[in-house]
């Protein structure tokens, strides 16, 4: 029953801030200053033909109607129409047809990193956790220190001098058209993932030394010493079960990080996924497309966290053995 | 024949953080033969726990083993390569740590964990390893043995767990036993269980063992031979009768005068009339309380049932039970950490608001609370003078000169030199520290001070002084003490009056006199009998008595129909004690019961048995 109501409990909150995030994108991109009317019309605008055009638009409805218009639409997977003019010249395109190839962009950059990055962060972070204060241990805090405080264009642009233009073995670009199939995407990709998986395992090995050294050095732990355990099984049996669910969120925070917080690196590879197109959104001041990613950002996030917590909840026995 | 542990000279140095060594243990020799059981005592900061982990050829982080041999059958276990030392431990010496609850993996099945180290070791297959086990559950007289250990560590209760502790130690057959302070953290009511079942598995497997601790009661029930340990020396050593009953070194006299007598009528200090006044100090009055508050104010867990009790000015009133029983909720009710569902707390006959936000400064500092752990009441980033000057500004307003001066006279109130106002909280002993903690609350100039196990933690000469400094302050302030202790024998000592809780009502209080002498309720003669004696033998006459078979080493289960001691008492009356409230016989004075029986039963129910 603890386990269930906790299920329960996790999932109505995650329900819930989604909501609440919709309330917020919703007013954040309304009180922007300006609206598409006046971005469509721009030098032309007269109070009149603005008046005309916001009536066609529908934007002349109070705020909370709009709202609501939006969000069932939203509920029923209609993410509506550009409604970007000029320059974008995208306007009446619908969202979701420029949203798909750029999601699918995001989600295999986000796989490829998050394939590699993983498995490897954690490993390296339990040996360094196994063997604290050797040279092995040493290394890897420094290095992971030292790539958290580096920002990830550093990182960007120094693998692009070294590899792009140095060796020359990868394009300093990483420019897809959606065709690209077999060694001719791994190329495209290779820059951008290479980048991610510096700057997203880096955080995943600190946490997991952190935590596995913090369970290492609790009683139950020394027992297992006293027991004669060898070293590997107490750490892979005895400390790894009790520090799964920090491993967890932070594994989590990191994927999510790949699907929406990659800008930087989308933009010094030129690689066309799903941050750069809201950047060019808000610049378009195509405030349909700028909610739709939005959203699709955070119910990343709320996804991978609740996913992680429910990690966490089923790892802990006393939820899912009450007394 | 070579005795089966030889300490032979051994000497173990801690690193300091300037790279320096200081000595913990300071040429230690003591042998143990197989099949014999080897006391060591001494107070906290001994080597003892140092000494036992060294047959293991473990020492803490920190620590060095600087010198000695520590022989296991001839073979020295420190020098021994790595993985000699894996296959030695936990097959042929096994630990047992002072606390089940953090020893067990909380991750893992009970299973699991006792049977890993046969299995792990190749000694056994999990077959086999499983049958020993749940053989030994049975002899550890464990309940559902064949299911037991697919269950969890939080499925079973402290004092199961501290015998699961032993089944894990004794699956893999070992030779020697070590035994660190096992029964230290328990209720006297468990401990005796624990104490029984230890003794008699280590008979059953011929294990010899070493067993730890600062409670020499526990060591006459237990050990072979005695070794008595000071500052990493060793100032005595002999056979258990000897150092008991004739001990040679003064240190061991002062450690037995130290020992508490068995709770008895007759100890308790009367206070002083001059301090009583009409109204009595804090009043509690018909007090439900307890925890996870719902929306209708009602509660989830409820601890406190229809609590009443008086502490008259400048008296003590010693509140007793088990773990679990609701002596600390009722001390957060009464200071106002936790506000009651029903019921009032009076100040000065003027009744307090429940909450603390709601009272005012004033009522705040008439009422101080003395926390358990000074370690962890103390800001370990404050210095001793600013931990003691804060109420002072806060309540009297005083600053500079008139603050230190304050300080001052609080730590020599507290038996402190006056310069520790300079000092870390760190940089003081526990005795020392919980003085500071004491001196905390004088501060404020209360006129009620609760004390939550204070001497609990504490070794049992310094808790002994803290007992004499707290008993000299309540002559001197005509401070009101509420006492907590699940020590009986403290609270007869210092108390002049005594409640009893159990599973949060009140079932006994009155005068201590009146308490400790029949008639007594049922729960009240269980607490007493479970009180160790410092006297070989006593463990066995006990576990003869009706009250220890019946009540011995059972959860407090709260309850809302009927007694709540009902499953554990050997005059429960089937059909009413289980479902009807018992009624309050007062029995003249302050003197009350809760129980259906009647004071002439009590009495009966009292005869020596």
């Amino acid at each position: 029953m603890a386990l269930l109501n906790a299920i329960l409990r996790r999932t109505a909150l995650g329900v819930v801030t989604l909501f609440v995030v919709s309330v917020l994108i919703f007013v954040g991109t309304s009180i922007l200053p300006g609206d598409v009317a006046n971005i469509i019309l721009g030098q032309m605008a007269t109070p009149e033909s603005l008046a005309a055009l916001r009536a066609k638009l529908g934007l002349d409805e109070p705020a909370h109607v709009r709202y609501f218009i939006w969000l069932s639409d939203l509920l029923t997977g209609d993410l509506g129409f550009s409604k970007a003019g000029a320059g974008a010249g995208t306007i009446g395109t619908p969202i979701s047809e420029m949203l798909m190839p750029r999601l699918v962009n995001t989600l295999r950059l986000a796989t490829a990193v998050a394939v590699v990055a993983v498995p490897f962060a954690v490993t390296v972070g339990l040996l360094a956790a196994m063997y604290p204060g050797t040279k092995l241990d040493r290394a890897v805090t420094f290095t992971t220190l030292g790539l958290i405080s580096v920002p990830e264009f550093l990182v960007a642009t120094l693998l692009v001098l070294v590899v792009a233009v140095q060796l020359g073995w990868l394009p300093a670009t990483a420019y897809i058209s959606g065709q690209e199939t077999g060694m001719k995407l791994v190329r495209a990709l290779a820059m951008p993932a290479l980048t991610l998986i510096i700057v997203a395992s880096s955080q995943i090995m600190r946490m997991t030394r952190a935590t596995v050294l913090n369970v290492m050095s609790s009683p139950y732990i020394e027992m297992a010493i006293l027991k004669g355990v060898p070293r590997k099984r107490i750490i892979l049996r005895h400390a790894l079960f009790n520090a799964i669910g920090p491993i967890a969120n932070v594994i989590a925070l990191n994927l999510a990080y790949l699907v929406s917080g990659v800008v930087i690196v989308e933009t010094v590879f030129a690689y066309p996924g799903l941050a750069k197109l809201m950047i060019d959104a808000v610049q378009t001041r195509d405030l349909p497309l700028v909610q739709a990613c939005a959203m699709i950002f955070c119910a990343t996030y709320i996804v991978l966290i609740f996913i992680a917590d429910m990690v966490s909840i089923l790892s802990n026995p006393r939820l899912r053995h009450p007394r | 024949m070579a005795a089966l542990l030889e300490v032979d000279g051994l000497t173990i140095d801690a690193r300091k953080d300037d790279g320096s060594l200081a000595p913990i243990v300071k040429g230690v020799s003591f042998g143990i033969e197989r099949g014999e059981v080897v006391a060591l005592i001494g107070e906290s900061g001994s080597g003892k726990t140092t000494i036992a982990l060294s047959a293991l050829g473990y020492s803490k982080p920190g620590l060095e083993f600087t010198g000695g041999e520590v022989r296991l059958d001839g073979r020295d276990v420190i020098t021994m390569p790595p993985d000699e030392k894996r296959d030695m431990r936990g097959q042929r010496v096994a630990y047992l740590a002072q606390s089940a609850a953090a020893t067990f993996n909380p991750a893992l099945t009970i299973g699991e964990q006792v049977t890993e180290s046969p299995v792990l070791h190749g000694q056994m297959s999990r077959e086999e390893a499983e049958d020993r086990a749940e053989e030994l559950y049975r002899a550890l007289e464990l309940p559902d043995p064949d299911r037991l250990g697919k269950r969890y560590p939080h499925q079973v209760s402290g004092g199961q767990l501290q015998r699961l502790m032993a089944a894990m130690a004794l699956c893999g057959r070992p030779d020697l036993l070590i035994l660190d302070e096992p029964t230290t953290a328990l209720d006297v009511t468990t401990q005796i269980e624990v104490l029984k079942a230890f003794k008699s598995v280590i008979k059953r497997e011929g294990a010899a063992a070493l067993y730890v601790t600062h409670d020499l009661s526990v060591v006459a029930q237990i050990a072979d031979r005695i070794v008595v340990l000071y500052a990493g020396d060793i100032l005595e050593h002999g056979d258990a009768d000897q150092v008991i009953n004739r001990p040679a070194h003064d240190y061991t006299r002062r450690l037995m005068a130290a020992v508490r007598p068995p709770p008895a009528a007759g100890q308790g200090d009367e206070a002083l009339a001059e301090h009583l006044r009409d109204s009595p100090a804090i009043e509690v009055k018909g007090v439900n309380a307890g925890y996870g508050r719902r929306m209708d104010g009602s509660v989830t867990v409820k601890v406190l049932r229809d609590v009443n009790l008086t502490v008259q000015r400048g008296h003590t009133v010693g509140i007793i039970g088990e773990s679990g029983c609701g002596k600390s909720t009722l001390a957060r009710v009464m200071s106002g950490l936790l506000p009651a569902t029903d019921g009032d707390i009076l100040l000065d006959g003027q009744v307090l608001r429940p909450g603390l936000q709601q009272r005012d400064r004033s009522e705040l500092q008439k009422i101080q609370f003395v926390f358990q752990m000074a370690d962890v009441a103390l800001n370990p980033r404050q210095r001793i003078g600013s931990i003691l000057g804060r109420p002072l500004e806060f309540y009297f307003g005083l600053r500079g000169r008139e603050r230190r001066r304050r300080v001052g006279d609080l730590l020599q109130m507290v038996e402190l030199p006056p310069e520790f106002a300079g000092r870390y909280p760190e940089e003081l002993s526990g005795g020392q520290k919980q003085r500071v903690n004491l001196a905390r609350a004088l501060a404020a100039s209360p006129e009620v001070l609760l004390c939550d196990e204070v001497i609990s933690a504490l070794d049992t000469i310094v808790g002994a002084n803290v007992i004499e400094l707290l008993k000299r302050l309540r002559r001197q302030s005509g401070v009101s003490f509420v006492f907590i202790s699940h020590d009986l024998s403290t609270v007869a000592s210092f108390a002049d009056d005594i409640v009893v809780l159990y599973a949060g009502r009140v079932v006994e209080q009155g005068p201590t006199d009146r308490v400790l002498s029949p008639p007594y309720h049922p729960y009240t003669r269980l607490l007493i009998a479970s009180v160790p004696e410092l006297r070989i033998g006593w463990l066995e006459e006990t576990m003869e008595s009706q009250e220890a078979q019946a009540g011995i080493d059972r959860v407090v289960r709260m309850t809302d129909t009927g007694c709540p001691f009902f499953d554990r008492c050997p005059i429960a009356i089937e059909g009413t004690c289980d479902r009807e409230t018992p009624p309050v016989r007062r029995l003249g004075g302050r003197h009350a019961i809760e129980c259906h029986r009647s004071e002439a039963e009590f009495l009966e129910g009292s005869a020596p048995a």
